[in-house]
């Protein structure tokens, strides 16, 4: 190409990018990008407000307010602990399941969700194996739509309740959170990355708080392409465990290969986290996984179960931020639309 | 057949070198004279046009369109479809095969001719290359070509097997058909629904690598110049990659016959249109990196692209409201060709505008051997465009008259606005008010 072409070329103005609509619903939460540091500071403090107020009395802030749980994928770690929230807060849950006589009657997701919507659901938490399909049931219901995860796309409450996790261990007491809150932070992510929701989540997140994000797997889970501002591949995963205070290890979805091969012993090798790898790499280190785990494969059980690992405080976090993000959903629009 | 004149107008035919105010008279379905203003011989009594600051050009010519008859009416329809195109201000459009069935037999491809159809202007099939499409056995083209076909495609699908590909392009020389390819290696998209790069990662969609489109077209070339026939023409369908541009590029350059179309959407917009999952940013090919969309630009400006084709895929609304990963592939396009060409092509590239007519009507024309086409000189078919150049105006897609309006220029500006579409003499579209 002659250098005169390429000058030409940029000075050619083409059409825009529309800015997105998204979200059409104050109460949504699709994309933890929907979420500025306020908003998450806000978030994360009331969760902690819900975790420790009298359930009694926590019992009252949503009562007999109306949230479908509508699951096309099975998962009993996310489903089960928005249901323990919403039901923290004294709403109504229901549960639609792929197992429910409409979607398997071929229903679309369109109208299961403007039939719950007709039901009297005020709000539906979805998960669903296609990447965006919140964004598909929002835009069609208008409805508060909370993803629950989206294929290999978003898993925003992943994010926020392992962001609990790591601010507990690596900034105790801390109040609100800004730009600088993470400053000086790694974070690993290590292992399936290019089919993981919760590494997409955790990359648009934790960089926002000042935190550097090492993305570390095989070309095979980890294309080039995923890196982006504070984000940056490190493919020797003990270089990565030198650097990081916080490990996040992810399963492999062999649900999602397909075709891809991967020598699992190969993998093993390279990218397990070893209670040898832990202590001779990041002896200090807080070691995270989204569940659910696969023993002997990404890490030990040694690991799993040892004093580095905060995988079940994860869960628990999981529930106080549930609560924060389902009060948000029915309450966003009274509250003139403060997301 | 009553005569009918267009007077005042600016006739703009880049094929017949005319740039000026003349009048015409059509007759029996051709152009019967052209003069200056007011000095037609054979004019009175015919109906008359008021044409004074429109422009007046050969109809346009669209080369790729689905008009989804025989088999999903439901998407659109021959007359619909031809509607559309009429309104869009083209008088002529060559029809892919993926029909259901698909055309692959002169029984079909006569029927979608026939008057009953109801088009509302001239209707090209191209047939299948292969039986059903699928790149197995090669169809009967003599007998095909006899029907009215203009050339052959598997569209939708690409011919994969090298020996196929071979075939295929060395009897549709025989016949002198053109073999129209779909440039896609389909063992490198399985499962992807986007086009592969940050935006397809960013998404969680399986990504389409450029390469998938700039290897089938290379292997053609290549299979081409193997075959040292200089009536072999290749002519690669909606190009969207850099890398297959610049194969056709040096195609070109050592002689051969391969030419290539560039739908709009691919010249406008890229990956990061599809936003949020936007089900009508989705098409095959897919909207690709700034880069390769660049390229587009460029090529057209500098003569690389013979022609402007807009792929034209309806689909119903019910099919396009679901899951990216599930929604079909194609958008509607014929009513916003124009309009976007003149906006962007010519208003802001400043590609002059007989070059932008030329790449809507004579050049595809001359590429699939249309005779009589995509000019307006003495004797051609009266197929004609009047717009007006300079009009603004907004596309709005509830008001389409295709069956279907799965569209991302919903709500685009568009410049030059259609106000008569004349095919073969006979007022195809009039536009309201
Ligand atoms: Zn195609």
């Amino acid at each position: 190409m002659n250098p005169a072409a390429t000058s030409v070329r940029r000075q050619l103005q083409t059409p825009p990018v529309p800015a997105s609509q998204f979200p059409f619903n104050p109460g949504s939460l699709l994309s933890i990008m929907d979420l500025g540091l306020a908003a998450l500071s806000r978030l994360l403090s009331r969760a902690t407000a819900l975790e420790s107020m009298d359930p009694l009395l926590r019992d009252r802030l949503l009562a007999k307010r109306r949230v479908a749980l509508l699951f096309y994928e099975s998962s009993t770690r996310t489903r089960t602990s928005f249901e323990l929230a919403a039901k923290g807060l004294g709403a109504d849950t229901t549960l639609v399941s792929s197992l429910s006589s409409s979607i398997e009657k071929g229903e679309s997701l369109k109208d299961t969700g403007l039939t719950l919507r007709a039901l009297g659901a005020e709000a539906i938490i979805l998960r669903h194996a296609s990447s965006g399909a919140a964004w598909l049931l929002e835009s069609e219901t208008r409805l508060p739509v909370l993803n629950a995860g989206d294929g290999m796309h978003e898993h925003p409450t992943q994010a926020l309740l392992d962001l609990r996790t790591i601010l507990a261990h690596l900034r105790p007491g801390i109040e609100a959170i800004d730009a600088e809150t993470l400053a000086g932070v790694t974070v690993s992510i290590v292992g399936d990355i290019l089919h993981s929701r919760v590494a997409r989540s955790n990359m648009l997140l934790l960089p926002r708080l000042g935190a550097r994000v090492l993305l570390c797997g095989p070309k095979e889970l980890l294309p080039e392409l995923a890196a982006g501002p504070g984000v940056i591949i490190e493919r020797d995963f003990e270089q990565a465990l030198r650097q990081s205070q916080a490990v996040m290890m992810l399963r492999i979805q062999a649900e999602r290969l397909a075709g891809t091969q991967l020598d699992l012993d190969e993998y093993k090798a390279s990218y397990q986290l070893t209670g040898q790898r832990l202590a001779a790499h990041a002896p200090l280190a807080v070691v995270l996984h989204p569940g659910p785990i696969i023993r002997g494969l990404e890490l030990t059980a040694g690991v799993a179960d040892g004093p580095q690992s905060a995988i079940l405080e994860q869960v628990k976090n999981g529930v106080a931020i549930r609560m924060a993000v389902v009060e948000r959903a029915l309450t966003a629009a009274e509250q003139g639309g403060r997301a | 057949m009553t005569a009918l004149v267009i007077r005042g107008g600016h006739l703009l035919d880049p094929a017949a070198g005319v740039d000026g105010l003349k009048d015409l008279l059509l007759k029996d379905g051709r152009v019967v004279e052209i003069a200056a203003p007011g000095k037609l011989k054979l004019a009175n009594g015919s109906e008359a046009i008021d044409a004074t600051g429109l422009t007046v050009a050969p109809g346009l010519v669209d080369i790729h369109v689905h008009l989804r008859e025989p088999g999903q009416g439901y998407k659109e329809t021959i007359a619909t479809g031809t509607a559309a195109a009429a309104a869009g201000g083209f008088t002529a459009v060559a029809a892919m095969p993926n029909t259901s069935p698909v055309n692959d037999s002169p029984e079909i491809t006569r029927w979608m001719q026939a008057p009953e159809r109801g088009a509302s202007v001239r209707v090209f099939p191209i047939a299948a290359a292969t039986r059903g499409s699928k790149g197995e056995a090669l169809n009967d083209f003599a007998a095909l070509k006899s029907a009215g076909a203009v050339a052959v495609s598997d569209d939708g699908r690409p011919i994969l097997k090298d020996s196929i590909m071979r075939e295929t392009l060395a009897a549709a020389a025989r016949v002198g058909l053109s073999v129209i390819q779909h440039a896609e290696d389909t063992r490198l998209t399985e499962g992807a629904s986007m086009n592969l790069g940050p935006m397809s990662f960013k998404l969680g969609l399986r990504g389409m690598p450029p390469e998938a489109e700039s290897a089938i077209v290379e292997r053609d070339i290549r299979l081409v110049t193997e075959l040292r026939d200089t009536r072999t023409h290749l002519h690669v369908a909606h190009t969207s990659t850099a890398a297959a541009l610049a194969a056709v590029r040096q195609a070109r350059r050592n002689g051969l016959r391969v030419t290539c179309e560039v739908a709009p959407h691919h010249f406008l917009l890229t990956d990061e249109h599809v936003g949020f999952y936007n089900t009508n940013a989705k098409m095959c090919p897919p909207l690709r990196s700034a880069a390769d969309r660049d390229a587009m630009i460029e090529a057209i400006l500098d003569g690389v692209v013979d022609a402007i084709a807009t792929d034209h895929a309806p689909h119903a609304i019910h099919e396009k409201e679901v899951e990216f990963e599930r929604a079909p592939n194609g958008i509607t396009g014929l009513e916003t060709a124009l309009g976007l060409c003149l906006r962007w092509l010519h208003k802001e590239w400043k590609l002059p505008m007989g070059r932008v007519l030329s790449l809507l009507s004579a050049q595809p024309a001359a590429l699939l051997g249309l005779k009589g086409r995509g000019t307006l000189a003495v004797g051609s078919f009266a197929d004609v465009v009047i717009f007006d150049p300079g009009a603004e105006w907004t596309y709005r897609a509830r008001e389409t008259r295709s069956k279907s309006r799965n569209t991302p220029f919903d709500g685009w500006t568009m410049q030059g606005k259609v106000r008569w579409t004349i095919s073969e003499g006979r007022v195809a579209y009039t536009a309201e008010g």
